[in-house]
């Protein structure tokens, strides 16, 4: 019997939760600061009669977890930015066909090759638009390991919910950090499993016609359903066409089915919001510092508080909305140009009260850099 | 069973031009299949993006039409996850070793039960009859005005050396060995490639004065040999068909329930 | 095994692209293309079942038909 306390890296947190939620297959491409959960798959997986698979490069690896996940199986991969790059046409793909997949990227700088082995948090808006064409995504963080395995369990639950890709989108500090982890017992946490058609042998099967919920039972490739998948605009049996009529439907199902469900689909963490009138935003590595801002400005009877963002995307406008509502300013703290802010702005009533407490240099924000802020946005200097 | 029973009846006529080669691939694909009995639900056919890779759409199997170059790259997370399916990948030069090239020599590295059958009409048709890595020195082709000075890929050298375990060699013209050839390649076990040589008659053949379809595939029947040829030592400027390595090698989804095999001795 | 006897060449005429593929390569020259640009058999009489029209039909629309 395995240890259930452990004291681990966070990518190691996502590890364990991808197994908890029922991995079967993992395909990746060594990188930092990503390459521990490809190592530790390659030993965890076989082990459960699971495969482990180290692909010639992202975009194959990409590829590959999309044919096994048509097979009825959960699938991983793991990257960081200039991987993640490479993903983005199968990560198109994915949406477009609608088949579910988990796609983490441990965050290091950028842009190009830039600062590997350093913080960032500059792929947010790279989650959101990376792929070419209108689409929606659904990208999901976390600050701390048992964050970090509850999202990657829920990550699972969400692509199985929604037969979507999603993205766990990490950074090089959480990623690598050692902090105390521990699991669950099997059982604790529900698992949503793949969601498989009920239409028997010699009937036919529509793979893209949703139900009255909007769920899309699935087929196993192999099974007794022979159809087609592409990712050209296809019919309700998967197959090409061009109908005005046709692809707009599709597309409109494929936004929707995301974007009519963002407060569902939105995890959040709120600290000391009921009477704050000073509000921070954050999420990631980023949070840690800011929650240690939290509680130290509290102790000095401030009126502060931490909305932590779990769900990037869809970004949870109406939330942040009316969690900002009695903010005399909000400051969001993230370690790129100001990728959430933006967000934030477009979300709350006063985007003119939002301002950014931010680090591009590779080195991990800490609250002294907030407080810097805190202070210049109240005008008392630095 | 008979050849309409593989096919998805209601989108024929298909898309393909006039004499186009790849309808003879198609044909000669699923006599194939029909001689070896294979039952329809046990084949995953993968394909990526140009002219050839259409044939997915037309045909009644598990069927993944994926993104340009990347079949290999799906099909060996299917195959992985069901080794027993057989797993058929239709693909053109372009996809297979242009943008596919990567994909292509590792998938042949690996030797996993995959079949590749690399219809070969050095062209790429789609987009209207630029040259590929399969078109070769001299060729007219829309990006090509004044000639290509690409060398060309040799399929069947190339895959050899990447390390795949069934290779061979065919054309549009020689259908009966076309057809005994793929079930060969599909039985096979290990990772198979075969390439047939298939003619464009609206962009290659057009752009480089071969004539219609009739007198392409004419000269598959004029410019190859069989493999090993008294008429190849005569003429090596011939193109040589038949199977030139087939061998029983380790196949990689074997090798990894090994791997599966110490993994949980070592768990207990 | 017993001679096959034909009883026709049985064409799809929506799915013939009339690329005479089948006219030129038929040993016995029992095709041609009519005025439609459609494949037709002129003299079935001359077939010997070789099957390779059917087999080198790009459209797979002939089928040869034996009784």
């Amino acid at each position: 019997m395995e240890n259930k306390i452990k004291f681990v890296q966070g990518n190691e947190a996502c590890v364990e939760g991808a197994l908890y939620a029922g991995l079967d297959f993992f395909a990746g491409y060594p990188i930092t600061p990503s390459t521990e959960i490809a190592e530790i798959l390659s030993a965890r997986l076989p082990q459960k009669g699971g495969k482990f698979i180290q692909m010639e490069d992202e975009i194959a690896s990409m590829c590959a977890i999309i044919g096994a996940s048509l097979t009825g199986k959960k699938v991983l991969t793991a990257t960081s930015g200039p991987g993640f790059s490479l993903m983005q046409e199968s990560l198109g793909y994915a949406i477009m066909t609608e088949i579910p997949s988990i796609i983490v990227n441990v965050q290091r700088g950028g842009p190009s090759t830039g600062i590997p082995t350093h913080v960032s948090q500059g792929d947010v808006n790279q989650t959101r638009w990376g792929t070419h064409g209108d689409h929606a995504i659904i990208t999901m963080t976390a600050s701390n390991h048992p964050d970090i395995f509850l999202v990657t369990v829920d990550a699972f639950n969400i692509a199985e919910t929604y037969r979507t890709p999603v993205v766990l989108l990490f950074d090089e500090v959480v990623g690598h950090m050692r902090e105390k982890l521990i699991i669950p017992e099997p059982g604790k946490i529900p698992l949503v499993e793949r969601l498989r058609t009920s239409v028997r042998d010699g009937t036919d099967y529509h793979p893209y016609l949703a139900r009255e919920d909007g769920r899309l039972p699935m087929s196993d490739f192999g099974g007794v359903h022979r159809y087609n998948v592409t990712g050209l605009a296809h019919d309700m049996w998967g197959f090409p066409t061009d109908t005005p009529k046709v692809a707009h439907g599709l597309l409109r199902h494929l936004v929707d089915k995301i974007e009519n469900n963002v407060n569902k689909i939105a995890r959040y963490k709120e600290f000391y919001l009921e009477d704050a009138d000073q509000i921070l935003i954050s999420y990631g590595a980023s949070a840690r510092s800011a929650l240690h801002v939290v509680e130290n400005l509290r102790k000095k009877n401030q009126k502060i508080g931490l909305l932590e963002l779990q769900t990037l995307w869809p970004f949870p406008s109406a939330i942040v909305r009316e969690k900002c509502l009695k903010a005399k300013y909000i400051v969001v703290v993230e370690m790129n140009m100001g990728q959430i802010r933006t967000s934030v702005q477009n979300a709350v009533e006063h985007p003119e009260r939002v301002f950014l407490a931010n680090r591009i240099d590779g080195v991990m924000i800490n609250p002294t850099d907030i407080k810097n802020i805190l202070r210049l946005i109240k005008g008392q200097g630095v | 069973m008979a050849v309409k029973d593989f096919i998805r009846e209601r989108f024929f006529p298909h898309l393909w031009c006039p004499g186009c080669g790849h309808g003879i691939v198609m044909n000669n694909m699923i006599r194939a299949i029909e001689k070896l009995g294979v039952s329809k639900n046990d084949i995953v056919m993968v394909s990526g993006i140009g002219c050839s890779s259409r044939i997915t759409g037309y045909l009644d199997f598990h069927t993944l039409h994926t993104i340009h170059g990347r079949a290999l790259a799906f099909a060996t997370g299917v195959k992985m996850s069901r080794p027993e399916l057989n797993v058929i990948i239709p693909m053109g030069d372009g996809d297979a070793l242009s943008i596919g090239g990567n994909h292509f020599i590792h998938a042949a590295r690996r030797n996993i039960d995959i079949t590749a059958i690399v219809m070969n009409n050095r062209i790429y048709g789609m987009t209207g009859g630029q040259y590929s890595p399969l078109s070769g020195f001299g060729i007219n082709a829309t990006t090509a005005p004044y000639t290509s000075i690409d060398n060309d890929f040799d399929v069947v050298k190339l895959s050899i050396a990447a390390g795949a375990s069934f290779v061979a060699r065919t054309t549009t013209y020689h259908v009966k060995q076309m057809a005994d050839i793929i079930a060969q390649a599909i039985l096979h076990k290990g990772f198979s490639v075969v390439e047939i040589m298939s003619q464009c008659p609206t962009y290659f053949g057009r752009k480089n004065k071969q004539g219609n379809a009739v007198e392409m595939i004419n000269s598959y029947r004029i410019n190859t040999t069989p493999k090993g040829s008294k008429a190849k030592k005569e003429n090596p400027s011939l193109i040589e068909r038949g199977i030139f390595i087939q061998e029983e090698r380790a196949e990689y989804c074997k090798e990894y329930d090994k791997i599966i095999q110490r993994a949980t001795k070592g768990n207990k | 095994m017993a001679k096959q006897k034909l009883k026709e060449h049985r064409i799809n005429r929506e799915w013939c692209k009339g690329c005479e593929i089948c006219v030129e390569f038929c040993p016995k020259n029992v095709l041609a293309i009519d005025k439609q640009g459609k494949v037709v058999a002129l003299r079935p009489e001359d077939c010997i079942i070789c099957k390779m029209c059917e087999q080198r039909c790009p459209d797979l629309a002939i089928e040869i038909i034996t009784e």
